[in-house]
C-alpha cells in the first residue's frame, strides 16, 4: 500500500503546483469586464481578445522579440567565452585558479540590486543605454561564471588521456578543441545554454534599469502595466502565459540531459 | 561609444584605496608565479594559502571597518592601525 | 588525477576575465567612489568622508530589513528543504513518468520572476484570486495581502515555495539517482524499514546535493527583489521590504547616489562573506566525492 501513498501525495503536489498556473490561464481567456464582474472558476465564454491585443500590438509583441534577442546574444557570448575558460579550470592548475573561480562565483551570487546604481552611470556613460548588447552584457555578470562553473564540471568527466593522445597525433589546441572536444560535451553544452536562456529570460532589475523603449523587455512592459491606474487583469494573465512558453519549449529539449546538469548541483 | 571616466567620479582617497587593493594581488600573483607556495593550516579553521589569508585578512578588515564606524566614533586613522596590524596577523599565522 | 600545472591556461581564462570584470569591478570601483561623496550633478560633487556610511549603518530602517531578510531566508528553507526531500522521495524511478515529473516541476522555475509575482497578485486577490476569495468566502476569515502584513508575509512565502521548492526537488532527486542500485538490495536483505533506509543510506549520500541546495536556497531568497516589487511592492507599510527592495527604492527610486553606494558595499560585504563559506562547503563537497 505504500507506494500508492506516495504516488497520491505526489500527485497533490503536482496538482498545488498548477492551480496558480491554470488560475492565470483562466484569466487570460475572459475580458476584463467580465473578470471583474463575476467570479468563475473556469470561463464561461471563451475570449481571445487578450491574446489578440498582444499580437496585434507593436509595443506588446516588440516586448517578446526585445527579449530574445538579448538572450540569444546572451547565451553566445556567454558560452564562447565560457568554454575555453571552464577547459582551463578543468585540466590547468594557475596561479591563483582558485581565487579566480571563487571571484567568479562570487558574481554568481552578488545581489543584482548592487549593480543597478553603477550600471545605470556606466552604460548610460558609454551610450549603450536602451540597447539589446547592454542587458546581454549585464546579464554576462552571472551567467558567464555560472557556465563556467557548469561546463567545468561536465569537463572534469572527459578523461584526460582524449587530449593527450589528440596532442601527441599533432592536434592544434584549437582544432582539438572545436572537433573533438567540444562534440564530447553536447550534453554539457545544452545543459549550460538552457541555464544561460533561463537566467537571462526571468531576469527583472537589470533589464528594466537599462532599457528605456527600443530594447525595452516584456518584464518591463508587464511591470509598467501593473504600477499603471486600471489593470487590465486579462491582459496581463495572456501576457504571461505567453512568456511560459518558450520556458516549456526549452525544457522540453533538454529534459534528459537536465538531471545530469542538477546532479552536478551548479545552477 | 565614448569612454570618459568623469562619471567614475574619482577621488584621491578612494584612487589610493582601489589601487592598494589592486596593488596587493598583482604582488601576491608575481610572488606566487615566482614561488608558489602550499596549502597550510594556520589559527584560521580551514587549511589555507597565502591568497586565500589575504582575501580572509581584507574581508575582515571590512567587517572592522563597518563595526568601527557603527559601533564606536574613535578616529579612522586608529581603524588604520587596527586593519594594517590585523591583514599582518592573519599573513602570517593563519 | 594531477592536474597539468601551466600558466599559459590564463590565457584561455582571459576572455572571461575581461568580460566579467567589466560588469563587476567597474561598477564596484564606481560604488566605492560615490559611498565616500554627495553628488548632486555629472561633476559636482563634494567629499563627505563616511557620513553615509555612519547613516546607513545607523538606519533603523536597514536593520529592519536585514532581520526581516534573515527571518524570510530561515523559514523559506525550513519548509522547502524537507518538502523538496519529500518529493523527491516520492518521484517514480523509471518510465515515462520521470520525464513529465520532470518538466512539469521545473515550469515554475523558468517562469520570468516579475511573472510569479502577476500570477500570485491574480491567484490571492481577495476579489478575483482563487485563493483569496476561496479563503475568505468559504472559511470566512479576512485575508488581503495588500492591506495586512501577516497576510502579505504568507502570500509570499507560499509565493517563494511554490517557486523554489522544484529546484530543491530536481538536486534531491538527481542526488537520489546518483545512489548505486546495490546500496538498496542491500538493504532489502538486511529487512530495512524505509526509514532507516532514508537514515543510513539516502540522507547521507544525498549531504552534497542538499548542502548545495541549502546554500543556493539561502542566496537566491536572501537576494530576492523581483517576486515582492511585483506582488507587494514592499508593503503593507515597509512589512515586506527586504535588503534588495529597500536598496533599490533608495538608490534608483530617490537617485541618492551617496547612501545607496554606501548601502551596495555594506550588502555587498554581507554576501561575500557567505558566498566564501559557500565556497569553503563546496570544496569540501567535492573533495568528499572523490575520497
Amino acid at each position: 500500500m505504500k507506494p500508492k501513498k506516495k504516488t497520491i501525495g505526489l500527485l497533490i503536489y503536482l496538482g498545488l503546483l498548477m492551480i496558480p498556473l491554470y488560475w492565470m490561464l483562466n484569466m487570460s481567456l475572459r475580458s476584463n469586464a467580465d473578470i471583474l464582474a463575476s467570479f468563475a472558476l473556469y470561463p464561461k465564454d471563451i475570449t481571445f481578445v487578450n491574446y489578440l491585443k498582444i499580437f496585434t500590438d507593436s509595443s506588446w509583441y516588440m516586448g517578446y522579440v526585445n527579449s530574445i534577442i538579448y538572450v540569444t546574444m546572451n547565451t553566445i557570448i556567454s558560452l564562447t567565452v565560457a568554454l575555453p575558460a571552464a577547459y582551463a579550470f578543468s585540466r590547468y592548475q594557475f596561479v591563483g585558479d582558485k581565487q579566480l573561480f571563487f571571484w567568479l562565483l562570487t558574481n554568481r551570487m552578488a545581489p543584482a540590486a548592487i549593480f543597478a546604481l553603477p550600471f545605470f552611470q556606466l552604460y548610460s556613460a558609454i551610450g549603450l543605454m536602451d540597447t539589446h548588447i547592454a542587458v546581454a552584457l549585464a546579464h554576462c555578470l552571472f551567467n558567464v561564471p555560472l557556465s563556467v562553473w557548469i561546463l567545468e564540471g561536465f569537463m572534469s568527466g572527459v578523461p584526460r588521456e582524449i587530449d593527450e593522445t589528440a596532442f601527441i597525433d599533432g592536434y592544434s589546441f584549437p582544432r582539438f578543441f572545436i572537433t573533438i572536444f567540444i562534440p564530447l560535451i553536447r550534453a554539457g553544452v545544452g545543459v549550460t545554454a538552457f541555464f544561460c536562456f533561463m537566467f537571462s529570460w526571468v531576469e527583472l532589475l537589470f533589464s528594466r534599469t537599462l532599457t528605456v523603449t527600443e530594447a525595452k523587455p516584456i518584464a518591463a512592459i508587464m511591470t509598467r502595466t501593473i504600477s499603471a491606474t486600471g489593470l487590465d487583469y486579462g491582459l496581463l494573465a495572456a501576457a504571461g502565459m505567453l512568456t511560459i512558453v518558450p520556458g516549456i519549449l526549452v525544457i522540453w529539449f533538454v529534459r534528459n540531459h537536465m538531471a545530469k546538469g542538477f546532479a552536478l548541483g551548479r545552477v | 561609444m565614448t569612454l570618459t571616466l568623469e562619471w567614475m567620479e574619482w577621488t584621491v582617497p578612494t584612487a589610493i584605496f582601489c589601487s592598494t587593493i589592486i596593488l596587493m594581488v598583482i604582488a601576491m600573483t608575481i610572488w606566487q608565479t615566482i614561488s608558489p607556495s602550499l596549502e597550510r593550516r594556520g589559527f584560521l579553521p580551514i587549511p589555507t594559502t597565502p591568497g586565500d589569508r589575504l582575501f580572509i585578512g581584507i574581508l575582515g578588515s571590512a567587517y572592522l571597518f563597518f563595526a568601527w564606524i557603527g559601533l564606536t566614533h574613535f578616529a579612522l586613522w586608529i581603524l588604520l592601525v587596527v586593519v594594517v596590524c590585523w591583514i599582518i596577523v592573519v599573513m602570517v599565522w593563519g | 588525477m594531477e592536474k597539468w600545472a601551466n600558466n599559459k591556461a590564463w590565457f584561455l581564462v582571459l576572455p572571461v576575465v575581461i568580460i566579467v570584470a567589466f560588469s563587476a569591478i567597474i561598477p564596484l570601483m564606481t560604488v566605492i567612489n560615490y559611498s565616500v561623496q554627495d553628488i548632486w550633478g555629472p561633476g559636482q560633487s563634494v567629499f563627505v568622508g563616511t557620513e553615509w556610511f555612519e547613516e546607513m549603518l545607523g538606519d533603523k530602517r536597514l536593520h529592519d530589513a536585514l532581520w526581516r531578510q534573515f527571518l524570510f531566508s530561515g523559514l523559506v528553507l525550513l519548509i522547502e528543504m524537507p518538502l523538496g526531500v519529500l518529493i523527491a522521495l516520492a518521484m517514480p524511478k523509471r518510465g515515462w513518468g520521470v520525464s513529465a515529473c520532470l518538466v512539469t516541476i521545473a515550469i515554475p522555475l523558468l517562469i520570468p520572476w516579475n511573472v510569479i509575482g502577476t500570477i500570485w497578485i491574480i491567484f490571492t486577490r481577495p476579489d478575483i484570486g482563487l485563493f483569496g476569495a476561496g479563503i475568505n468566502n468559504l472559511l470566512g476569515i479576512a485575508f488581503d495581502h495588500t492591506a495586512r502584513p501577516l497576510d502579505a508575509w504568507i502570500t509570499l512565502m507560499l509565493m517563494e515555495i511554490w517557486h523554489w521548492t522544484p529546484l530543491v526537488i530536481l538536486l534531491a532527486y538527481a542526488g537520489l539517482r546518483a545512489i548505486p542500485e546495490a546500496f538498496y538490495q542491500a538493504a532489502k536483505i538486511d529487512g530495512a524499514s524505509a526509514w532507516a533506509k532514508f537514515q543510513y543510506i539516502q540522507l547521507p549520500k544525498m549531504r552534497g546535493v542538499l548542502t548545495i541546495a541549502l546554500l543556493l536556497r539561502f542566496m537566491d531568497s536572501f537576494l530576492i527583489y523581483a517576486e515582492p516589487f511585483v506582488l507587494t511592492g514592499g508593503g503593507p507599510g515597509n512589512s515586506t521590504t527586504f535588503l534588495s527592495i529597500y536598496l533599490v527604492k533608495i538608490a534608483l527610486g530617490q537617485f541618492d547616489l551617496g547612501p545607496g553606494a554606501a548601502f551596495s558595499l555594506i550588502y555587498f560585504v554581507i554576501v561575500l562573506l557567505f558566498s566564501f563559506m559557500f565556497y569553503q562547503a563546496l570544496q569540501r563537497v567535492g573533495k568528499g566525492e572523490k575520497g
